[in-house]
Protein backbone atom coordinates (compact mmCIF):
# COMPACT_ATOMS: atom_id res chain seq x y z
CA UNK A 1 0.00 0.00 0.00
CA UNK A 2 2.97 2.44 0.83
CA UNK A 3 4.26 1.72 -2.73
CA UNK A 4 1.55 2.68 -4.32
CA UNK A 5 1.24 6.09 -2.60
CA UNK A 6 4.16 7.14 -4.33
CA UNK A 7 3.35 6.84 -7.76
CA UNK A 8 -0.06 7.61 -7.69
CA UNK A 9 -1.00 11.70 -7.53
CA UNK A 10 -2.39 12.99 -4.35
CA UNK A 11 -5.79 14.16 -5.85
CA UNK A 12 -6.37 9.86 -6.15
CA UNK A 13 -6.62 9.55 -2.82
CA UNK A 14 -7.96 12.72 -2.10
CA UNK A 15 -10.73 11.59 -4.52
CA UNK A 16 -11.86 8.91 -1.98
CA UNK A 17 -12.82 11.33 0.05
CA UNK A 18 -16.59 11.73 -0.50
CA UNK A 19 -16.69 15.37 1.64
CA UNK A 20 -13.16 16.11 -0.71
CA UNK A 21 -14.89 15.42 -3.91
CA UNK A 22 -18.43 16.98 -3.08
CA UNK A 23 -17.01 20.12 -2.99
CA UNK A 24 -14.23 20.30 -5.25
CA UNK A 25 -17.29 19.53 -7.88
CA UNK A 26 -19.33 22.16 -6.76
CA UNK A 27 -15.95 24.24 -6.93
CA UNK A 28 -15.65 22.92 -10.50
CA UNK A 29 -19.03 23.53 -11.64
CA UNK A 30 -19.34 26.82 -13.01
CA UNK A 31 -15.66 26.11 -15.21
CA UNK A 32 -17.95 23.66 -16.80
CA UNK A 33 -21.26 25.27 -17.10
CA UNK A 34 -20.26 28.21 -18.22
CA UNK A 35 -18.35 27.20 -21.32
CA UNK A 36 -21.15 24.53 -21.78
CA UNK A 37 -23.60 26.98 -22.35
CA UNK A 38 -21.57 29.55 -24.33
CA UNK A 39 -20.23 26.88 -26.64
CA UNK A 40 -23.97 25.20 -27.04
CA UNK A 41 -25.42 28.52 -28.11
CA UNK A 42 -22.61 29.62 -30.29
CA UNK A 43 -22.51 26.13 -31.89
CA UNK A 44 -25.77 25.85 -32.46
CA UNK A 45 -26.85 29.62 -34.03
CA UNK A 46 -23.80 28.47 -36.11
CA UNK A 47 -24.76 25.23 -37.49
CA UNK A 48 -27.84 26.15 -37.75
CA UNK A 49 -27.97 29.65 -39.68
CA UNK A 50 -24.27 29.77 -40.88
CA UNK A 51 -22.64 26.54 -41.63
CA UNK A 52 -22.55 26.51 -45.65
CA UNK A 53 -25.15 23.34 -46.29
CA UNK A 54 -24.11 19.85 -47.77
CA UNK A 55 -24.36 19.75 -51.48
CA UNK A 56 -25.24 16.51 -51.36
CA UNK A 57 -27.77 16.87 -48.49
CA UNK A 58 -28.99 20.02 -48.30
CA UNK A 59 -29.91 20.91 -45.49
CA UNK A 60 -30.53 18.08 -43.19
CA UNK A 61 -27.15 18.16 -43.09
CA UNK A 62 -27.50 20.64 -40.23
CA UNK A 63 -28.50 17.59 -37.89
CA UNK A 64 -25.00 16.85 -37.93
CA UNK A 65 -24.22 18.91 -35.49
CA UNK A 66 -26.26 16.79 -32.53
CA UNK A 67 -26.16 13.54 -34.13
CA UNK A 68 -22.08 13.64 -34.18
CA UNK A 69 -21.05 14.87 -30.71
CA UNK A 70 -23.60 12.38 -29.31
CA UNK A 71 -22.61 9.20 -30.30
CA UNK A 72 -18.94 10.56 -29.54
CA UNK A 73 -20.35 11.14 -26.14
CA UNK A 74 -22.48 7.96 -25.91
CA UNK A 75 -19.53 6.30 -26.85
CA UNK A 76 -16.99 8.02 -24.41
CA UNK A 77 -19.48 7.56 -21.53
CA UNK A 78 -19.29 4.02 -21.27
CA UNK A 79 -15.69 3.98 -21.65
CA UNK A 80 -15.63 6.53 -18.16
CA UNK A 81 -18.20 4.27 -16.63
CA UNK A 82 -16.29 1.01 -17.17
CA UNK A 83 -12.63 2.61 -15.86
CA UNK A 84 -14.53 4.15 -12.77
CA UNK A 85 -16.16 1.04 -12.14
CA UNK A 86 -12.71 -0.88 -12.32
CA UNK A 87 -11.61 1.70 -10.12
CA UNK A 88 -14.17 1.16 -8.14
CA UNK A 89 -13.42 -2.22 -7.56
CA UNK A 90 -9.85 -2.29 -7.45
CA UNK A 91 -9.24 0.37 -5.18
CA UNK A 92 -12.79 0.08 -3.80
CA UNK A 93 -13.19 3.76 -3.74
CA UNK A 94 -16.77 4.83 -3.43
CA UNK A 95 -16.98 8.35 -5.48
CA UNK A 96 -15.77 5.94 -8.10
CA UNK A 97 -18.90 3.66 -7.71
CA UNK A 98 -20.89 6.60 -7.45
CA UNK A 99 -19.64 8.14 -10.76
CA UNK A 100 -20.15 4.97 -12.66
CA UNK A 101 -23.51 5.08 -11.55
CA UNK A 102 -24.27 8.32 -12.63
CA UNK A 103 -23.00 7.96 -16.21
CA UNK A 104 -25.49 5.48 -17.26
CA UNK A 105 -28.57 7.29 -17.55
CA UNK A 106 -26.67 10.37 -19.33
CA UNK A 107 -24.75 7.47 -21.79
CA UNK A 108 -27.70 6.04 -22.36
CA UNK A 109 -29.86 9.46 -23.12
CA UNK A 110 -26.88 10.52 -25.22
CA UNK A 111 -27.61 7.25 -27.13
CA UNK A 112 -31.26 7.62 -27.36
CA UNK A 113 -30.19 11.12 -28.64
CA UNK A 114 -28.29 9.37 -31.52
CA UNK A 115 -30.33 7.31 -32.77
CA UNK A 116 -33.19 9.40 -32.79
CA UNK A 117 -31.11 12.12 -34.77
CA UNK A 118 -30.08 9.38 -37.03
CA UNK A 119 -33.05 7.86 -37.65
CA UNK A 120 -34.56 11.60 -38.48
CA UNK A 121 -31.91 12.33 -40.46
CA UNK A 122 -32.22 8.85 -42.69
CA UNK A 123 -36.15 10.04 -43.53
CA UNK A 124 -34.60 12.72 -46.19
CA UNK A 125 -31.39 11.05 -46.96
CA UNK A 126 -32.41 7.21 -47.29
CA UNK A 127 -36.29 7.83 -47.42
CA UNK A 128 -37.01 5.26 -44.68
CA UNK A 129 -36.61 6.23 -40.95
CA UNK A 130 -34.94 3.44 -40.11
CA UNK A 131 -31.86 1.46 -42.05
CA UNK A 132 -29.83 -1.20 -40.92
CA UNK A 133 -26.57 1.45 -41.02
CA UNK A 134 -23.71 -0.22 -39.56
CA UNK A 135 -23.02 2.76 -37.11
CA UNK A 136 -26.67 2.91 -36.40
CA UNK A 137 -26.79 -0.21 -35.11
CA UNK A 138 -23.90 -0.31 -33.03
CA UNK A 139 -25.26 2.59 -31.42
CA UNK A 140 -28.30 0.08 -30.36
CA UNK A 141 -26.68 -2.02 -29.53
CA UNK A 142 -24.53 0.32 -27.41
CA UNK A 143 -27.86 1.19 -25.57
CA UNK A 144 -29.09 -2.05 -25.17
CA UNK A 145 -25.44 -2.57 -22.64
CA UNK A 146 -26.67 0.99 -21.52
CA UNK A 147 -29.97 -0.59 -20.64
CA UNK A 148 -27.96 -4.08 -19.35
CA UNK A 149 -26.35 -1.79 -16.92
CA UNK A 150 -29.03 0.28 -15.28
CA UNK A 151 -31.30 -3.08 -15.33
CA UNK A 152 -28.32 -5.17 -13.47
CA UNK A 153 -27.93 -2.05 -10.69
CA UNK A 154 -31.42 -1.26 -10.33
CA UNK A 155 -31.76 -4.99 -9.23
CA UNK A 156 -29.56 -5.17 -6.39
CA UNK A 157 -30.27 -3.77 -2.64
CA UNK A 158 -27.34 -3.21 -1.47
CA UNK A 159 -25.61 -0.41 -3.19
CA UNK A 160 -22.18 -1.56 -2.45
CA UNK A 161 -22.91 -5.17 -4.38
CA UNK A 162 -24.79 -3.30 -7.14
CA UNK A 163 -21.67 -1.28 -7.79
CA UNK A 164 -19.30 -4.19 -8.09
CA UNK A 165 -21.63 -6.20 -10.32
CA UNK A 166 -22.25 -3.44 -12.96
CA UNK A 167 -18.78 -2.61 -12.85
CA UNK A 168 -18.04 -6.28 -13.99
CA UNK A 169 -20.54 -5.80 -16.53
CA UNK A 170 -19.37 -2.69 -17.98
CA UNK A 171 -15.65 -4.43 -18.23
CA UNK A 172 -16.86 -7.22 -20.02
CA UNK A 173 -19.16 -4.57 -22.32
CA UNK A 174 -15.91 -2.69 -22.55
CA UNK A 175 -13.82 -5.75 -24.24
CA UNK A 176 -17.05 -6.11 -26.04
CA UNK A 177 -17.35 -3.00 -28.02
CA UNK A 178 -14.57 -3.30 -30.28
CA UNK A 179 -15.07 -6.63 -31.11
CA UNK A 180 -19.39 -6.04 -31.55
CA UNK A 181 -18.43 -2.81 -33.71
CA UNK A 182 -16.25 -4.76 -35.86
CA UNK A 183 -18.62 -7.62 -36.59
CA UNK A 184 -21.52 -5.13 -37.37
CA UNK A 185 -19.35 -3.41 -40.02
CA UNK A 186 -18.90 -6.56 -41.67
CA UNK A 187 -21.96 -7.89 -41.37
CA UNK A 188 -23.42 -4.78 -42.75
CA UNK A 189 -20.49 -4.71 -45.98
CA UNK A 190 -22.17 -8.31 -46.56
CA UNK A 191 -25.89 -7.29 -46.88
CA UNK A 192 -25.71 -3.31 -47.94
CA UNK A 193 -22.61 -3.41 -50.28
CA UNK A 194 -21.55 0.45 -50.49
CA UNK A 195 -24.32 2.57 -49.18
CA UNK A 196 -24.36 5.74 -49.08
CA UNK A 197 -22.98 6.85 -45.03
CA UNK A 198 -24.34 9.73 -43.13
CA UNK A 199 -21.30 11.05 -41.82
CA UNK A 200 -18.30 9.36 -43.50
CA UNK A 201 -17.08 12.41 -46.34
CA UNK A 202 -14.22 13.34 -47.40
CA UNK A 203 -12.40 16.39 -45.81
CA UNK A 204 -14.81 18.73 -44.51
CA UNK A 205 -14.81 22.33 -44.88
CA UNK A 206 -13.34 24.91 -42.38
CA UNK A 207 -17.02 26.65 -42.20
CA UNK A 208 -18.40 22.85 -41.51
CA UNK A 209 -15.66 21.09 -39.02
CA UNK A 210 -15.21 24.21 -36.75
CA UNK A 211 -19.09 24.11 -35.47
CA UNK A 212 -19.00 20.82 -35.16
CA UNK A 213 -15.73 20.56 -32.88
CA UNK A 214 -17.56 23.71 -31.18
CA UNK A 215 -20.13 21.26 -30.50
CA UNK A 216 -18.75 18.34 -29.02
CA UNK A 217 -16.33 20.62 -26.73
CA UNK A 218 -20.01 21.55 -25.40
CA UNK A 219 -21.54 18.51 -25.09
CA UNK A 220 -18.68 17.58 -23.52
CA UNK A 221 -18.62 20.08 -20.82
CA UNK A 222 -22.62 19.53 -20.09
CA UNK A 223 -22.04 15.89 -19.51
CA UNK A 224 -18.90 17.26 -17.18
CA UNK A 225 -21.99 19.28 -15.26
CA UNK A 226 -25.28 16.66 -15.40
CA UNK A 227 -22.49 13.76 -14.45
CA UNK A 228 -21.16 16.17 -11.45
CA UNK A 229 -24.78 17.02 -10.29
CA UNK A 230 -25.80 13.38 -10.33
CA UNK A 231 -22.82 12.14 -8.57
CA UNK A 232 -23.55 15.17 -5.92
CA UNK A 233 -26.81 14.21 -5.42
CA UNK A 234 -25.17 10.46 -4.75
CA UNK A 235 -22.47 11.28 -2.29
CA UNK A 236 -25.34 13.06 -0.15
CA UNK A 237 -27.34 10.17 -0.34
CA UNK A 238 -24.73 7.43 0.52
CA UNK A 239 -22.86 9.55 2.92
CA UNK A 240 -26.66 10.70 4.53
CA UNK A 241 -25.27 9.59 8.19
CA UNK A 242 -21.74 11.18 7.73
CA UNK A 243 -21.36 14.60 10.17
CA UNK A 244 -21.06 16.80 7.49
CA UNK A 245 -23.66 15.82 5.54
CA UNK A 246 -25.73 17.17 8.40
CA UNK A 247 -24.37 20.19 9.28
CA UNK A 248 -25.31 20.74 4.82
CA UNK A 249 -28.78 19.69 5.26
CA UNK A 250 -28.90 22.12 8.47
CA UNK A 251 -27.29 24.98 6.54
CA UNK A 252 -29.78 25.24 3.75
CA UNK B 1 -25.37 34.06 -43.40
CA UNK B 2 -26.98 31.00 -45.43
CA UNK B 3 -30.27 31.87 -45.50
CA UNK B 4 -31.96 35.31 -46.72
CA UNK B 5 -35.02 35.55 -45.22
CA UNK B 6 -36.74 34.08 -41.77
CA UNK B 7 -38.74 32.14 -43.25
CA UNK B 8 -36.32 30.55 -45.94
CA UNK B 9 -34.15 29.55 -42.30
CA UNK B 10 -37.47 27.95 -41.12
CA UNK B 11 -37.97 25.59 -43.91
CA UNK B 12 -34.55 24.59 -44.74
CA UNK B 13 -35.65 23.89 -48.42
CA UNK B 14 -38.16 21.26 -47.16
CA UNK B 15 -35.44 20.11 -44.73
CA UNK B 16 -36.98 22.04 -41.97
CA UNK B 17 -39.40 19.79 -40.26
CA UNK B 18 -36.30 17.27 -40.02
CA UNK B 19 -34.10 19.69 -38.79
CA UNK B 20 -35.69 21.23 -36.17
CA UNK B 21 -37.29 17.81 -34.79
CA UNK B 22 -34.00 16.58 -34.43
CA UNK B 23 -32.70 20.00 -32.28
CA UNK B 24 -36.18 19.72 -30.54
CA UNK B 25 -35.37 16.14 -29.25
CA UNK B 26 -31.78 17.20 -28.24
CA UNK B 27 -33.24 20.27 -26.61
CA UNK B 28 -35.68 18.23 -24.59
CA UNK B 29 -33.00 15.14 -23.24
CA UNK B 30 -30.57 18.11 -22.71
CA UNK B 31 -33.40 19.62 -20.13
CA UNK B 32 -34.22 16.14 -18.96
CA UNK B 33 -30.25 15.50 -17.75
CA UNK B 34 -30.48 19.25 -16.28
CA UNK B 35 -33.63 19.14 -14.22
CA UNK B 36 -33.34 15.41 -13.30
CA UNK B 37 -30.42 15.76 -10.86
CA UNK B 38 -31.84 18.98 -9.77
CA UNK B 39 -35.27 17.64 -8.47
CA UNK B 40 -33.46 14.84 -7.40
CA UNK B 41 -31.72 17.20 -5.09
CA UNK B 42 -34.12 18.75 -3.96
CA UNK B 43 -36.33 15.33 -3.10
CA UNK B 44 -32.94 14.61 -1.44
CA UNK B 45 -32.24 17.11 0.83
CA UNK B 46 -36.23 17.26 1.90
CA UNK B 47 -35.66 13.91 2.73
CA UNK B 48 -32.86 14.38 4.55
CA UNK B 49 -34.34 17.74 6.39
CA UNK B 50 -37.31 15.65 7.67
CA UNK B 51 -35.48 12.54 9.05
CA UNK B 52 -32.35 15.19 10.96
CA UNK B 53 -36.08 17.07 12.49
CA UNK B 54 -37.48 13.54 13.64
CA UNK B 55 -34.33 12.44 15.08
CA UNK B 56 -33.68 16.01 17.22
CA UNK B 57 -37.73 15.61 18.25
CA UNK B 58 -37.25 11.79 19.42
CA UNK B 59 -33.81 12.64 21.61
CA UNK C 1 9.91 -20.89 -0.24
CA UNK C 2 12.44 -23.41 -1.34
CA UNK C 3 10.24 -25.95 -1.46
CA UNK C 4 8.23 -24.49 -4.54
CA UNK C 5 11.08 -24.49 -6.22
CA UNK C 6 11.61 -27.68 -6.76
CA UNK C 7 9.90 -29.62 -9.89
CA UNK C 8 8.56 -31.93 -8.09
CA UNK C 9 5.56 -30.19 -6.10
CA UNK C 10 5.03 -28.02 -9.73
CA UNK C 11 4.36 -31.26 -11.73
CA UNK C 12 1.65 -32.67 -8.46
CA UNK C 13 0.01 -29.25 -8.75
CA UNK C 14 -0.48 -29.69 -12.86
CA UNK C 15 -1.92 -33.10 -12.64
CA UNK C 16 -4.10 -31.62 -9.81
CA UNK C 17 -5.32 -28.60 -12.03
CA UNK C 18 -6.59 -31.66 -14.95
CA UNK C 19 -7.72 -33.56 -12.15
CA UNK C 20 -9.81 -30.51 -10.60
CA UNK C 21 -11.28 -30.07 -14.02
CA UNK C 22 -12.04 -33.32 -14.37
CA UNK C 23 -13.88 -33.76 -11.04
CA UNK C 24 -15.50 -30.55 -11.51
CA UNK C 25 -16.77 -31.51 -15.31
CA UNK C 26 -17.93 -35.01 -13.91
CA UNK C 27 -19.88 -33.95 -10.79
CA UNK C 28 -21.59 -31.54 -13.00
CA UNK C 29 -22.34 -34.05 -15.47
CA UNK C 30 -23.79 -36.84 -13.29
CA UNK C 31 -25.71 -34.29 -11.37
CA UNK C 32 -27.53 -33.14 -14.51
CA UNK C 33 -27.74 -36.64 -15.31
CA UNK C 34 -29.88 -37.18 -12.08
CA UNK C 35 -32.28 -34.84 -13.37
CA UNK C 36 -32.42 -35.55 -17.10
CA UNK C 37 -36.22 -33.64 -17.42
CA UNK C 38 -33.84 -30.50 -17.38
CA UNK C 39 -31.47 -31.77 -19.90
CA UNK C 40 -34.12 -32.39 -22.57
CA UNK C 41 -36.37 -29.14 -21.89
CA UNK C 42 -33.44 -26.82 -24.05
CA UNK C 43 -33.74 -28.83 -26.90
CA UNK C 44 -37.39 -29.09 -27.32
CA UNK C 45 -37.32 -25.67 -26.42
CA UNK C 46 -34.93 -25.61 -29.79
CA UNK C 47 -37.31 -27.71 -31.59
CA UNK C 48 -40.31 -25.31 -30.92
CA UNK C 49 -39.01 -21.95 -31.74
CA UNK C 50 -37.71 -23.56 -35.19
CA UNK C 51 -41.55 -25.12 -35.55
CA UNK C 52 -42.38 -21.40 -34.71
CA UNK C 53 -40.98 -19.54 -38.42
CA UNK C 54 -42.61 -21.93 -40.70
CA UNK C 55 -45.65 -21.35 -38.71
CA UNK C 56 -45.40 -17.57 -38.35
CA UNK C 57 -44.14 -16.69 -41.64
CA UNK C 58 -43.89 -18.90 -44.57
CA UNK C 59 -43.88 -22.60 -45.15
CA UNK C 60 -42.37 -21.97 -48.89
CA UNK C 61 -39.16 -23.86 -49.43
CA UNK C 62 -37.17 -21.13 -51.30
CA UNK C 63 -38.00 -18.46 -48.22
CA UNK C 64 -37.37 -21.06 -45.45
CA UNK C 65 -33.91 -21.98 -47.12
CA UNK C 66 -32.70 -18.33 -47.37
CA UNK C 67 -33.73 -17.72 -43.55
CA UNK C 68 -33.09 -20.91 -42.08
CA UNK C 69 -29.29 -20.14 -41.46
CA UNK C 70 -30.50 -17.57 -39.04
CA UNK C 71 -33.46 -18.99 -37.56
CA UNK C 72 -31.07 -22.16 -36.53
CA UNK C 73 -28.62 -20.15 -34.51
CA UNK C 74 -31.52 -17.68 -33.11
CA UNK C 75 -32.92 -20.90 -31.87
CA UNK C 76 -29.61 -22.01 -30.38
CA UNK C 77 -28.99 -18.83 -29.15
CA UNK C 78 -32.10 -18.62 -27.44
CA UNK C 79 -32.03 -22.46 -26.11
CA UNK C 80 -28.42 -21.63 -24.34
CA UNK C 81 -30.19 -18.37 -22.99
CA UNK C 82 -32.70 -20.51 -21.30
CA UNK C 83 -30.66 -23.35 -19.74
CA UNK C 84 -28.37 -20.17 -18.15
CA UNK C 85 -29.93 -19.70 -15.21
CA UNK C 86 -29.53 -22.68 -13.87
CA UNK C 87 -25.35 -23.16 -13.95
CA UNK C 88 -24.90 -21.98 -10.67
CA UNK C 89 -28.08 -21.20 -9.60
CA UNK C 90 -28.19 -24.44 -7.65
CA UNK C 91 -24.86 -24.64 -6.23
CA UNK C 92 -25.79 -21.13 -4.76
CA UNK C 93 -28.62 -22.06 -2.98
CA UNK C 94 -27.46 -25.58 -1.34
CA UNK C 95 -24.18 -23.39 -0.43
CA UNK C 96 -21.51 -24.97 -2.65
CA UNK C 97 -20.95 -22.20 -4.27
CA UNK C 98 -20.49 -21.03 -1.48
CA UNK C 99 -17.28 -23.64 -0.01
CA UNK C 100 -16.04 -23.76 -3.70
CA UNK C 101 -15.14 -19.65 -3.58
CA UNK C 102 -13.24 -20.58 0.14
CA UNK C 103 -11.72 -23.48 -1.37
CA UNK C 104 -8.22 -22.84 -2.38
CA UNK C 105 -8.30 -24.13 -5.38
CA UNK C 106 -8.27 -22.21 -8.87
CA UNK C 107 -11.61 -21.01 -9.30
CA UNK C 108 -10.81 -20.36 -12.89
CA UNK C 109 -10.68 -24.32 -13.43
CA UNK C 110 -13.64 -24.88 -11.56
CA UNK C 111 -15.42 -22.36 -13.80
CA UNK C 112 -14.21 -23.40 -16.75
CA UNK C 113 -15.11 -27.47 -15.52
CA UNK C 114 -18.72 -25.82 -14.65
CA UNK C 115 -19.17 -24.41 -18.30
CA UNK C 116 -17.67 -27.17 -20.01
CA UNK C 117 -20.51 -29.35 -18.71
CA UNK C 118 -23.24 -27.01 -19.26
CA UNK C 119 -21.56 -26.79 -22.86
CA UNK C 120 -21.76 -30.81 -23.43
CA UNK C 121 -25.62 -30.74 -22.04
CA UNK C 122 -26.76 -27.98 -24.48
CA UNK C 123 -24.49 -26.91 -27.27
CA UNK C 124 -23.30 -30.00 -28.27
CA UNK C 125 -26.23 -31.60 -28.11
CA UNK C 126 -27.84 -28.70 -30.57
CA UNK C 127 -25.09 -29.43 -32.54
CA UNK C 128 -25.64 -32.69 -32.93
CA UNK C 129 -29.64 -32.08 -34.10
CA UNK C 130 -28.97 -29.23 -35.97
CA UNK C 131 -29.44 -31.22 -39.05
CA UNK C 132 -32.88 -32.17 -38.02
CA UNK C 133 -33.77 -28.53 -38.17
CA UNK C 134 -31.85 -27.97 -41.68
CA UNK C 135 -33.88 -30.36 -43.51
CA UNK C 136 -36.86 -29.26 -41.69
CA UNK C 137 -36.19 -26.00 -42.97
CA UNK C 138 -34.85 -26.80 -46.35
CA UNK C 139 -31.65 -25.33 -45.68
CA UNK C 140 -29.46 -27.04 -48.79
CA UNK C 141 -27.20 -29.96 -47.85
CA UNK C 142 -24.01 -28.25 -48.32
CA UNK C 143 -25.04 -25.95 -45.65
CA UNK C 144 -25.14 -28.70 -42.76
CA UNK C 145 -21.57 -29.35 -42.56
CA UNK C 146 -21.11 -25.46 -42.13
CA UNK C 147 -23.90 -25.57 -40.12
CA UNK C 148 -23.11 -27.61 -37.51
CA UNK C 149 -19.32 -27.22 -37.49
CA UNK C 150 -20.52 -23.10 -36.49
CA UNK C 151 -22.39 -24.69 -34.11
CA UNK C 152 -19.68 -26.99 -32.20
CA UNK C 153 -17.29 -23.42 -32.25
CA UNK C 154 -20.18 -20.85 -31.80
CA UNK C 155 -21.62 -22.61 -28.88
CA UNK C 156 -19.19 -23.12 -26.31
CA UNK C 157 -18.40 -18.75 -26.63
CA UNK C 158 -22.45 -18.63 -25.55
CA UNK C 159 -21.90 -20.91 -22.76
CA UNK C 160 -18.80 -18.62 -21.47
CA UNK C 161 -20.42 -15.39 -21.69
CA UNK C 162 -23.91 -16.16 -20.78
CA UNK C 163 -21.91 -17.67 -17.33
CA UNK C 164 -20.33 -14.05 -16.61
CA UNK C 165 -24.32 -13.23 -16.47
CA UNK C 166 -25.61 -16.00 -14.60
CA UNK C 167 -22.51 -15.39 -12.18
CA UNK C 168 -24.24 -12.17 -12.09
CA UNK C 169 -27.90 -12.45 -11.27
CA UNK C 170 -27.15 -15.78 -9.54
CA UNK C 171 -27.85 -13.91 -6.35
CA UNK C 172 -30.99 -12.48 -7.50
CA UNK C 173 -34.62 -14.23 -7.19
CA UNK C 174 -35.43 -12.64 -10.60
CA UNK C 175 -32.50 -13.14 -12.47
CA UNK C 176 -34.04 -15.31 -15.37
CA UNK C 177 -35.07 -11.86 -17.57
CA UNK C 178 -32.26 -9.92 -16.18
CA UNK C 179 -29.64 -12.48 -17.84
CA UNK C 180 -31.21 -12.29 -20.98
CA UNK C 181 -31.20 -8.34 -21.18
CA UNK C 182 -27.46 -8.62 -19.94
CA UNK C 183 -26.16 -11.10 -22.50
CA UNK C 184 -27.98 -10.58 -25.74
CA UNK C 185 -25.96 -7.84 -26.76
CA UNK C 186 -23.03 -9.66 -26.18
CA UNK C 187 -24.29 -12.75 -28.67
CA UNK C 188 -24.36 -10.93 -31.50
CA UNK C 189 -20.89 -11.08 -32.70
CA UNK C 190 -21.19 -14.93 -32.59
CA UNK C 191 -24.42 -14.95 -34.12
CA UNK C 192 -23.27 -12.78 -36.88
CA UNK C 193 -19.95 -14.94 -37.61
CA UNK C 194 -22.54 -17.88 -37.09
CA UNK C 195 -25.01 -17.11 -39.71
CA UNK C 196 -22.27 -16.03 -42.36
CA UNK C 197 -20.42 -19.40 -42.15
CA UNK C 198 -23.99 -21.10 -42.44
CA UNK C 199 -24.53 -18.94 -45.74
CA UNK C 200 -21.17 -19.05 -47.04
CA UNK C 201 -21.51 -22.68 -46.90
CA UNK C 202 -24.51 -22.93 -48.41
CA UNK C 203 -23.48 -20.73 -51.38
CA UNK C 204 -20.03 -22.83 -51.78
CA UNK C 205 -17.49 -19.90 -50.33
CA UNK C 206 -14.77 -21.20 -48.44
CA UNK C 207 -15.55 -21.40 -44.78
CA UNK C 208 -11.88 -20.66 -43.56
CA UNK C 209 -12.49 -17.12 -42.59
CA UNK C 210 -15.53 -17.41 -40.72
CA UNK C 211 -14.33 -20.78 -38.70
CA UNK C 212 -11.13 -19.14 -37.69
CA UNK C 213 -13.06 -16.00 -36.55
CA UNK C 214 -15.42 -18.52 -33.76
CA UNK C 215 -12.47 -19.62 -32.88
CA UNK C 216 -10.71 -16.66 -32.27
CA UNK C 217 -13.64 -15.53 -30.17
CA UNK C 218 -13.72 -19.04 -28.26
CA UNK C 219 -9.83 -18.28 -27.45
CA UNK C 220 -11.02 -15.21 -25.95
CA UNK C 221 -13.79 -16.42 -24.09
CA UNK C 222 -12.01 -19.13 -22.63
CA UNK C 223 -8.93 -17.23 -21.44
CA UNK C 224 -11.55 -14.11 -19.96
CA UNK C 225 -14.76 -15.14 -19.69
CA UNK C 226 -13.76 -17.47 -16.51
CA UNK C 227 -12.00 -14.51 -14.57
CA UNK C 228 -15.12 -12.51 -14.52
CA UNK C 229 -17.17 -15.33 -14.17
CA UNK C 230 -14.96 -15.69 -10.77
CA UNK C 231 -15.56 -12.27 -9.86
CA UNK C 232 -18.93 -11.90 -10.06
CA UNK C 233 -19.58 -15.35 -8.49
CA UNK C 234 -17.50 -13.53 -5.55
CA UNK C 235 -19.43 -10.42 -5.68
CA UNK C 236 -22.71 -12.39 -5.71
CA UNK C 237 -21.76 -14.55 -2.88
CA UNK C 238 -20.32 -11.93 -0.26
CA UNK C 239 -23.09 -9.29 -1.26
Amino acid sequence: MAENKKWMPRWFYQMASPRWSYEIMGKLMPWFAIPAAVLLVLGIAWALAFAPQDYQQGNSFRIIYIHVPSAILAQSCYMLMAVAGAIGLIWKMKVADMVAKSCAPIGATMAILALATGAIWGKPTWGSWWVWDARLTSMLILLFLYLGVIALHSAFESEATAAQATAVLALVGLVNIPIIKYSVEWWNTLHQPATFTLTERPAMPAEMWVPLLIMVIGFYCFFAVSLMMRTRNEIIHRERRASWVRELIEKQ
Amino acid sequence: MSFDSFSEFLAMDGHGQYVWLSYAIALVLFVVNLVSPLLRKKQLIAELKRRLRREKSTS
Amino acid sequence: MSEMLTKEPVRTGEQSIGGLFLAVLKRDLLLSYRRRSDLVNPLIFFLMVATLFPLGVSPEPDFLAQVAPGVVWVAALLATLLSMDSVFRSDYEDGTLEQTLLSPQPLFVVVLGKITAHWMLTGLPLAVLAPLLGVMLFLPEGGMGGLMLSLLLGTPTLSLVGAIGAALTVGLRKGGVLISLLVLPLYIPVLIFGTSAVQAAVTGLPLDGYIALLGAMLALGIGLAPLAVGAALRISVSG
